[in-house]
């Protein structure tokens, strides 16, 4: 098992420490980890030479980045335009009914964090949901449930 | 590692091996693995596939071609056979054994996975002869069917890099530029600014360091035409890319990628890998003495990356706001050098235009809107999925002719074209061309792509609502009258949707419009109210119906609508009670129509999604 810093270390070197490569950067730190740990940021920092101020101000602006951990699944429910004239706001809400919370947050039990997504990329089977990588077409709110219990 | 190709010549012998290859007598399964089919389980099927080839002894006999989006995504996952063009759709993995014995060795049509002709009600066996994809002109799209993305061999072999060869070798930059030009080809992202003239002016600002960047940050919700493009036919992109670095006078390149498309991601790595083993990228490209590399960037979910300058500064790792374009970034963009930056379609577009000549170009498309567009035609509509139509083919073509209407034998009642930025058609306006300047005219645009179609249960007032609730959330918040000025729009549309609205609230809708448009700092601000202009442009009477009714027309704002049971058609079966988490919903005996308590109901609509019959109404 390799350590948190070796393991930032490996990332960075990978972009041959690169600061135009630094959103690639953390989002390699966050498929690792599911979210951007404090610790991470700051190593990537000095590393770096980047000023930390400067690293928040980007994994805060960017919406694909998490400074809170995230649960073992990751839900997305697709809100983009063709999803959402289909229901995808319907479905989003039984999905925050289901688990209660709501978009955003993680269950207690840290299993699934729901969050939304402007569009996928596949909006001909909207609405979409995408979890842990699998896509889901042609949802409704009806069939939720059913699938939240696969997991 | 295959040889690097060092001049026009190797690659042409390259070209004609592998064609040679290709020209075998095996029957060809092409299946489509595109994003859309995904969740179709192309995956699994293409699996199946290749145990039932292995299992039959036949990996060698047939060839098995994993490639990108077909295009018509609504009827996923797609098979086509050769010889014979067969087009299977719908396919299950129960077919697979099937489609080998009859179809592939003794060549029989399989009469249920064909298409069917929604006007003739006929089965059509040929991909050509769907009127889905009759009236499209698949210029840049066509060739997703013909490659797998992930093998450069494939794309050669079809021809690919023979415009590079031909604009590198023998073409002077100047040359290109002119081509280009005179082609008429315009920025494909959205603006549609000319893209020759944008090139030169690069190519004579001045400083020895330049850059090209694809951009490939398809934010607009409901547009996905980028990413088929990409993900299905990456070379295509960086093959126009190579040639207009090269006109430009650039050594280095850079394609941004949406994150949330980690296809198109995938595959553009890999392409890029090839290029660089092949000779395509790197130094002294083809023996032409010209350098070039591209690198890849990642975006961060940010929608404003979208734009020029925003998306540069993500490329110096800074955070994606943008800036005034007081000084143009042809000038002085990124790392404050010269760059050029264009929309993936834009790039795709370069080598058809250097290899088949400016003049053929310019036959298809209208006077100011040359070529094609692709769009993702997408929404209530019955064939969804990726078209290429001719610039100045109308809207009534699109969403019915190659769309084939409404879904559910709704009533159409608006298209939406370019995203946030763009706006809400009605049905008055289907015979407009598809045009920049035309749809510009009637108050939306272009865009990248999307093309959403919207019925009679679509409410226009929270389509307003949705786009401005997404551009709140998108707003960098560098500017004043984006920030502020957006936020406090979807505020009255809060109080309009909620039935709190006044008489006032449109005309200062129409007031804060005019100063967004005026005042915001980049285009994200500058057209976010186009949503808004247009719904009340075309739709005013349901802003009304909200405002003085208190009544959401198409049944959709919460606030104003109510669930019943309709009695006579309830026949008592209970699926709704069963499901319906308030358990506002009871049961009163078999045959007997369930009641409804409506102080219990929060209108979340699973009894109408879950009722077979039709029974739960909405007022």
């Amino acid at each position: 098992m390799l350590t948190m810093d070796e393991k930032v270390t490996a990332i960075i070197k990978k972009y041959d420490s690169d600061r135009g490569q630094l959103v690639s950067i953390l989002q390699d730190i966050q498929t690792e980890y599911y979210y951007l740990p404090e610790e991470a940021l700051i190593q990537v920092s000095e590393t770096m030479g980047i000023p930390a101020s400067r690293i928040f101000d980007v994994a805060t602006f960017f919406k694909a980045f998490s400074l809170q951990p995230r649960g073992k699944h990751l839900i997305n429910v697709c809100l983009g335009t063709a999803c959402h004239v289909r229901g995808g706001s319907r479905v989003l809400e039984t999905v925050e009914r289901c688990l209660s919370i709501k978009r955003g947050e993680t269950t207690k039990d840290r299993k699934f964090t729901l969050e939304t997504v402007n569009c996928m990329g596949c909006c001909a089977v909207g609405p979409a949901v995408k979890i842990d990588g699998d896509y889901y077409g042609h949802m409704s709110t009806d069939k939720v449930n059913g699938l939240l219990e696969k997991f | 590692m295959p040889n690097k190709l060092r001049s026009k010549e190797d690659l042409e012998a390259l070209r004609r091996e592998l064609i040679k290859e290709r020209k075998s007598d095996r029957p060809l399964i092409a299946v489509c693995n595109g994003t859309a089919c995904r969740p179709y389980g192309c995956l699994q099927l293409t699996e199946a596939i290749k145990q039932e080839l292995s299992k039959r002894g036949l990996e060698k006999k047939v060839e098995l071609r994993i490639t990108g989006c077909h295009g018509l995504c609504e009827k996923g996952p797609i098979v086509i056979i050769q010889p014979g063009d067969m087009f299977y759709q719908q396919v299950k993995l129960e077919d697979v054994p099937e489609i080998l014995s009859e179809t592939v060795i003794k060549g029989t049509v399989i009469d249920r996975l064909l298409h069917t002709d929604p006007v003739t009600d006929k089965k059509v066996v040929h991909r050509d002869e769907i009127p889905f994809y009759r009236k499209q002109e698949r210029n840049v799209l066509g060739n997703n069917v013909e490659i797998n993305p992930t093998k450069i061999e494939d794309y050669i072999a079809i021809g690919g890099y023979a415009a590079l060869a031909k604009a590198i070798l023998g073409m002077k930059p100047e040359q290109i530029i002119e081509e280009i030009k005179s082609s008429g080809l315009r920025g494909r992202g959205g603006a549609g600014f000319a893209t020759g003239a944008k090139w030169e002016s690069c190519r004579h600002a001045p400083g020895d360091i330049k850059y090209v960047i694809v951009n490939a940050d398809e934010g607009d919700p409901g547009a996905y035409a980028n990413e088929g493009l990409l993900s299905g036919n990456p070379h295509s992109v960086l093959e126009g890319l190579i040639i207009g670095a090269y006109a430009i006078g650039s050594q280095q390149g850079y394609v941004y990628v949406r994150n949330e498309y980690p296809l198109a991601l995938a595959n553009m790595t890999i392409a890029l890998n090839q290029a660089e083993q092949f000779g395509l990228l790197g130094k002294n490209i083809l023996g032409s003495g010209f350098d070039f590399s591209v690198r890849i960037n990642r975006g961060g979910g940010a929608f404003v990356c979208g734009e020029s300058t925003a998306l540069m500064a993500s490329l110096e790792g800074k955070v994606g706001e943008p800036r005034a374009k007081y000084v143009h970034t042809v000038e002085k963009g990124l790392w404050n050098r010269p760059s050029d930056l264009n929309n993936v379609e834009t790039w795709a577009n370069v080598p058809l235009i250097i290899n088949k000549g400016a003049d053929w170009y310019r036959i298809l498309g209208t006077e100011g809107s040359k070529g094609t567009k692709i769009f993702s035609l997408v929404g209530k509509i019955n064939n969804t999925g990726l078209v290429e139509v001719p610039m100045g083919i109308t809207l009534r073509e699109i969403i019915y002719d190659i769309g084939g209407g409404i879904r559910d034998g709704k009533k159409f009642k608006a298209v939406q074209t370019g995203g946030p930025s763009g706006g809400c058609l009605p049905e008055s306006l289907l015979n407009l061309p598809v045009d920049f300047d035309e749809l510009s005219k009637a108050g939306s645009m272009m865009g990248s792509g999307g093309m959403i179609v919207m019925d009679e249960t679509t409410c226009m007032v929270d389509i307003a609502k949705y786009f401005l609730t997404f551009l709140e959330e998108e707003s960098c918040g560098k500017c004043l009258p984006c920030r502020e000025g957006i936020k406090r729009m979807r505020q009255v549309f809060d109080e309009i949707t909620e039935g709190r609205g006044s008489d006032k609230n449109i005309e200062f809708l129409e007031q804060l419009s005019a100063t967004l448009v005026d005042s915001s700092l980049c285009g994200l601000g500058q057209t976010a109210p186009n949503p808004v202009l247009t719904t009340i442009r075309y739709f005013r009477d349901e802003y009304e119906a909200h405002i003085k009714d208190k009544r959401c027309p198409a049944g959709v704002c919460k606030t104003l609508i109510h669930y019943y049971i309709i009695e006579e058609k309830c026949p008592g079966c209970g699926i709704c009670v069963k499901e319906c988490p308030q358990e506002a919903i009871t049961f009163v005996g078999k045959k007997k129509p369930v009641v409804m308590d409506e102080a219990k109901c929060i209108k979340c609509g699973v009894c109408s999604d879950v009722c077979k019959m039709g029974a739960i109404g909405k007022r």
